[in-house]
This record gives structure tokens, C-alpha cells and sequence, in this order.
């Protein structure tokens, strides 16, 4: 059994086309760059701004390394094939936007409860619904979190930058394959369609990761099972003669369904939990600047936490203490690292380009006495340094 | 009971055996639709591991996904097919089967149906149309037949039901046959040959459901429903020549088209070639 797409053929190729140097890329670029140093040799999407680019350079660069791009008739078949491409041993990404990631959530769930690594990126944009298609936003933080039914965890990566979308989805195709899990990559319209230098790295300075297979019949035999303790089943692939049955619905260790013993669900839905809270070491990251004698820290995500650094500068030279943390992983999210920093500070601020929603998951981990305020824009236009310094100045 | 199942039934070998009995109710079409489904592979001396079957949900969805001993994937409803072009993308060399029912595939999955037949992927889909969404409890299906009563349509049914086997030849599948649980060793003749044809084929099967169409229906044993199904079956060659209102109301059966056109995996893969020709990236 293999994962294509990491093999010494694979890397020469890599090497061949994408020699290391800096480019002038835009942030949708990067992504797909990134998602070919790590090894995806499968993509199935839908077009949709502001996601279109990633779809555009996969079906230029996928067929020269030998892997496929699908245009599949909408979005839940592109996450379906992906699936399917999944269990035959193929890492597999796709990307979409607002409404076309509300129509992956229902098998975004399927991947969760099957543990299909598989990486998805939203490219966020405006909403409600077609909004402001072509603008930017940061208004899926919870639809990521919390779009699909039932009881699941998620991991959801956001970059920065183009440069860091590069590294970020790699870095989420790592914890997919990982933890044999889907993960989201929030990035947004702004960056997506920004371009900037990015410096290609030699493969070798790449770290790819790997799902765990089955090591004997055994553990092949049982491809929701446990044998390590980490809560991460080897996977058997497709095409081995293993005979695996793979369900969304509830299934026993062996995969079988059983849908009526109240504990096989409850091991089943607490083991996939466990996974992923129980290995934050392989997901958790965060950026921190002048948090050390911080009194007001800035606490932003994706596209607004460079306009935040620009501003938490600003106010340092104006002689105003001010930090910034910026979860690079959402969720699940760095609520400890928030609560440590949370007890130091007397205000918070968090900018986003929505009406509040990293904010909530804030608000979970700091105490009443802590100054906690919202800095918000919607409309498309990302929010700039002097605004934000407005603010750190309005609580110094 | 199991017991004399497991010593008389030469196909349970390719049963996977812990997940029986099935759940399918007595005397459901379902049980035909496995056992030709396992005889064509037997015929075909086709190694199970060499087969991986896909299902959406539904009671039809079940029939092969788990019963069958090969690698299954049991997926959302109405996606099946969408699952399945994944899998046959990844694995080219192995026969990719979809087996569901009429609502799972044709309904909800209806967008999806249609396009695996334009691109012409080789997936051999084996669509059970018993007229009806049994697993839900009776609902009115896009197949049920104009005036049929329903839990959702307890009146009679007042939509014309979607011909799947012509609206799939016409959307450009390789091979496209129907059949009735009432024909059975032409219905696994149609299945060996769906299985070995490059590119995309649907086998419907027109099948019974006693318990949520038939007893509704004035049909309420299964063997009445076979005999519906006798009494009303028209080949194809004669359905040729005659009216749409001589045609109302049967069940046209038999091989609607067997072509050959180019297969979505192999244009897939004949493309890469050509893209790495093209940049000089063959290994030399
Ligand atoms: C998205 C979604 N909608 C609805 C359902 C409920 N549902 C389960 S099976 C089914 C109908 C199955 O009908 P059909 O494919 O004809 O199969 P049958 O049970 O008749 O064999 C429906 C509507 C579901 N599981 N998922
Ligand atoms: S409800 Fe109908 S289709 Fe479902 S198992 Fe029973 S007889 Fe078969």
C-alpha cells in the first residue's frame, strides 16, 4: 500500500518544475503549490470566486506530476470523489467558497465520521448567501466549526499570507493525514486574490507526513479500531483485498453498522473527540509579538492579523504596551495559550472582517474584568493599521 | 434457519458473513438483485478483490454495501456515484460497481447520474427501481408510476415518473439495460456485460417492494408483483413499433444501448501522459 504522491519519482518531478527561488504569486497560487509539495495528486472542485485560481493551477500542474483534476457537476460530488479518491490512497484537496462549502458540509461530516483525510480549503468570502461574491471576508469561522450535524471535531488551519498559505496548507495536509481526519483551511478572498512575493523551498526543506497503514492482517482488519492508543486507526486502502466497509453511519470497529447499541456510538463519536483534542501537539500553533509585558493584546486570525501587527507597531512606538496572538490553527482553538494571556492583560481587542465570531471563542477563556471588545468591518474591504490603532488607542 | 442458508447457497462466498441475515423484509426484489449480482461475478470468475462496490441509502443501498465480500463504501444519500468516480479515478484497473435504489440514484442523486453517463467513467451502476422510497416508509418516488398511491401520495400520484434507463442512454452511457427481478437469468447476462464493458452502464432493475409499494397497491404479495411485472414486460425490439399509449403502463425491457465511446479514466490518464510528454517529465 502507498500514499502516491511523496515518492523519490514524485520529488524528482517537484524538483524539475518548481525550481526554489522567489515569486510573484497570488495567495490562491500559493495554496496550490503548497498542496502539490504535499503531495496532493488529487483535486475535484467547483468553480467559484474567489476560489477559481486554486482550481486553474491544479488542472495546469496536476497532470505533469501525474495526478488528476476532476470538475465534478457541483460541490458535494467534488467532496464525495474526494472521499472515494481518499481510500484508494491519494491525498486529496479541493476548494470552494461560502456557498459551496455549505454544500460540502454534509460529507465533510461523512469524512469526519469515516476518518477520510482529506484537506478543504474556503476560500471565505462575502455572505449571506452570493453577498458580495467577489470580496472578502472572514465570516465562516463558525460554519467551519459547526456546519455539519451531529456531535464532531474539526480542525480548521488559517493562514496569514500568501507565503504562510504555502506552509499552512501543507502543514494542513500533515494533520489530515495525521490523524486521518479532514481539516479546513479558512483563507479568504483578500489574500486569495493578493499578490506577493512567495519564496518557493527545495523539497527537502518540505516535511511531509504520512497516514498510518495497517502493519499486518490484524489491524487491517479492524479500520476503526485503536491499536495505538492515540485514537488513530491505521487506514487499510481500498484495492488491497482487506474487503473494508467503510459507512457514515455508526460502526463498530470492524466498520459494520450498528446504529442500535447506544455504546458503540458513544465509543465510536468519543474516540474521533479524543483523537483530535487528545493530539494537539499535532495541530496546535500560534504567533505571538510583544505578549510578554503586554496590557492590551490584539487577538486576530487570517487576513486581519497583518493590518493588527502593522498597528500593534504603531502603538508600541507610540509608547502603548501593546501584544498580539494570532491563532494560526482556529480550532479546535488555542484556548489554554488565550487563558494564560487573558489573566495578564487589562483589554482585548479582536478585528475581524465579520460582526464577531472568533471573538465568542475568546470571550470563553478570558475573565469579566478584562476590557474585551470587538474591532469589525464588513463590506469587502479588509480592515486597515490606522483603524485598528484607532482602537488600541481608544483603550490605552 | 441461517444455518441451512449458509450450507445450500453456493454464492455465500462472496457474502460478507457476519453482517447477515440481511435486513432486507421477505420477499424483497433485493434478494434477486444480490444473487444475480453475485452469479455475474461468479460466471465472470471475477476475484472479489478486484471489485469495489459503492451505495448511497436507502434499502437497496444495503444490498451489496455490506453484504457483499468486497471493499464497500456505504455512502450519503444520493451520492454514490459521485463517491464512486473518486474510487475508479484511484483505482483504474478495478471494476467500480454502484448499487442503489431508484430514489438514492435518481432523486437526489439525479445531477450526478447524468454526468457519470456524459463523462462515460467506467462505473457499472445496478439501479433497483421499485417504484418507491422504502426505507423512509413509502413515500412517492420520481418513478412512481402516474396515478399509484404513496404515504405521500395517498390520493394517486399526479407526477409522471423519470424513464432513468432512456434519460441515461441519452445522456451518453456506453451501456444501458432493464430488467425485472421476474427475469432473472437475463438480467445477470446484462450485468456480466455491464461489468466488462469500458465505460459507463446502468442496469435497472425493476423490482418489487411488497411492503411499501405492493400492499398499497392492490399487490400485497410478492409473487403478485412478479406477476405484474410478466404480465406487463415488453421488449425493446416491439416497444419499437408500438404507440405511447399502448406503451403506458408497461415495463420495457432489454439492452438499450451497447457502444463504444472513450472512457473518462483512460482519456484521464492519456492525457497525463501527453501533458508530461509534452514538458519532457518521462523518466528516461
Ligand atoms: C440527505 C438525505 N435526505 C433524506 C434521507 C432519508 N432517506 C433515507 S433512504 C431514502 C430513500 C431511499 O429510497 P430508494 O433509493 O428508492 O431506496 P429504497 O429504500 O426504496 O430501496 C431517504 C429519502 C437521507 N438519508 N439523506
Ligand atoms: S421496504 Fe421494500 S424495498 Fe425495503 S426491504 Fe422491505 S420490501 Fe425491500
Amino acid at each position: 500500500m502507498i500514499i502516491r504522491g511523496d515518492e523519490p519519482e514524485q520529488l524528482r518531478l517537484i524538483r524539475k518544475l518548481y525550481k526554489p527561488g522567489n515569486y510573484f504569486l497570488q495567495g490562491n497560487e500559493a495554496v496550490a503549490y503548497g498542496a502539490l509539495f504535499a503531495g496532493c495528486r488529487f483535486y475535484a472542485g467547483y468553480p467559484i470566486t474567489p476560489s477559481s485560481e486554486i482550481a486553474e493551477t491544479m488542472a495546469r500542474e496536476l497532470p505533469k506530476l501525474g495526478g488528476y483534476y476532476l470538475q465534478m457537476e457541483d460541490e458535494i460530488a467534488s467532496i464525495a470523489a474526494m472521499v472515494g479518491a481518499s481510500w484508494t490512497g491519494l491525498k486529496v484537496m479541493t476548494a470552494t467558497a461560502g456557498p459551496g462549502f455549505s454544500l460540502m458540509q454534509e460529507n465533510l461530516g461523512y469524512a469526519v465520521m469515516t476518518e477520510t483525510p482529506l484537506v478543504l480549503v474556503d476560500v471565505q468570502r462575502s455572505g449571506p448567501s452570493t453577498g458580495q461574491a467577489t470580496k472578502g471576508a472572514q465570516g465562516d469561522f463558525f460554519q467551519a466549526r459547526w456546519g455539519t450535524h451531529g456531535d464532531h471535531p474539526i480542525v480548521a488551519v488559517s493562514p496569514i499570507s500568501g507565503q504562510d498559505a504555502f506552509w499552512e496548507t501543507i502543514r494542513a495536509f500533515n494533520i489530515a493525514e495525521r490523524l486521518r481526519t479532514p481539516v479546513v483551511v479558512l483563507f479568504d478572498g483578500v489574500l486569495a486574490h493578493t499578490r506577493e512575493l512567495i519564496k518557493i523551498p527545495d523539497v527537502d526543506e518540505v516535511e511531509i507526513t504520512y497516514r498510518k497503514l495497517p502493519q499486518n492482517e490484524e489491524e487491517a482488519k479492524l479500520p476503526f479500531g485503536d491499536p495505538h492508543g492515540d485514537g488513530v486507526p491505521p487506514m487499510p486502502l481500498f484495492g488491497h483485498g482487506y474487503f473494508t466497509h467503510v459507512t457514515g453511519s455508526t460502526h463498530k470497529e470492524n466498520g459494520l453498522r450498528d446504529v442500535y447499541t447506544p455504546e458503540v456510538h458513544d465509543r465510536l463519536v468519543r474516540r474521533i473527540h479524543k483523537k483530535i483534542e487528545g493530539n494537539r501537539e499535532v495541530y496546535e500553533k500560534y504567533e505571538e509579538h510583544f505578549t510578554d509585558d503586554a496590557e492590551i493584546l490584539v487577538v486576530s486570525w487570517g487576513v486581519t492579523a497583518r493590518p493588527a501587527l502593522g498597528a500593534v507597531l504603531k502603538a508600541r512606538e507610540e509608547g502603548i504596551k501593546a501584544g498580539l496572538f494570532v491563532p494560526k490553527t482556529v480550532h479546535p482553538f488555542p484556548g489554554e495559550r488565550m487563558r494564560e494571556l487573558g489573566k495578564r492583560v487589562r483589554a482585548i481587542l479582536v478585528p475581524e472582517m465579520n460582526l464577531g465570531q472568533m471573538i465568542l471563542e475568546v470571550q470563553r477563556f478570558v475573565n469579566d474584568d478584562v476590557l474585551l471588545k470587538g474591532v469589525n468591518k464588513i463590506g469587502g474591504v479588509p480592515l486597515t493599521v490606522e483603524e485598528i490603532l484607532r482602537e488600541i488607542r481608544g483603550v490605552a | 434457519m441461517a444455518k441451512e442458508i449458509y450450507s445450500t447457497y453456493p454464492m455465500v462466498k462472496y457474502l460478507r458473513k457476519e453482517a447477515l441475515p440481511t435486513a432486507l423484509c421477505p420477499g424483497c426484489g433485493g434478494g434477486t438483485v444480490l444473487n444475480a449480482f453475485a452469479n455475474a461475478v461468479d460466471q465472470l470468475k471475477l476475484d472479489p478483490k478486484d471489485l469495489v462496490v459503492v451505495s448511497g441509502i436507502g434499502c437497496s443501498a444495503w444490498i451489496a454495501s455490506p453484504y457483499f465480500l468486497a471493499d464497500t463504501l456505504h455512502t450519503t444519500h444520493g451520492r454514490a456515484i459521485a463517491f464512486a468516480t473518486g474510487v475508479k479515478v484511484g483505482l483504474p484497473d478495478k471494476k467500480v460497481v454502484v448499487i442503489s435504489g431508484d430514489g438514492d440514484l435518481a432523486s437526489i442523486g439525479g445531477n450526478h447520474l447524468i454526468h457519470a453517463a456524459r463523462r462515460n467513467i467506467d462505473i457499472t451502476v445496478i439501479l433497483v427501481n421499485n417504484f418507491i422510497y422504502g426505507m423512509t416508509g413509502g413515500q412517492v418516488a420520481p418513478t412512481t408510476p402516474f396515478g399509484a398511491k404513496t404515504t405521500t401520495s395517498p390520493y394517486r400520484n399526479i407526477e409522471h415518473p423519470l424513464n432513468v434507463s432512456e434519460t441515461v442512454a441519452a445522456a451518453g452511457a456506453s451501456y444501458v439495460a432493464r430488467w425485472t427481478t421476474a427475469h432473472v437469468y437475463q438480467l445477470i447476462e446484462s450485468i456480466k456485460k455491464a461489468l466488462q464493458v469500458k465505460g459507463f452502464s446502468l442496469v435497472e432493475v425493476v423490482s418489487q417492494c411488497p411492503v411499501q409499494f405492493g400492499r398499497r397497491n392492490k399487490m400485497k404479495e410478492p409473487a403478485e408483483m412478479l406477476r405484474w411485472f410478466l404480465k406487463n414486460s415488453v421488449p425493446i425490439s416491439k416497444a419499437k413499433k408500438m404507440s405511447p399509449e399502448e406503451l403506458e403502463g408497461k415495463f420495457v425491457i432489454g439492452e438499450f444501448v451497447n457502444r463504444q465511446r472513450p472512457e473518462f479514466t483512460e482519456e484521464l490518464n492519456k492525457l497525463i501522459d501527453e501533458v508530461q510528454e509534452q514538458f519532457g517529465l518521462k523518466e528516461v
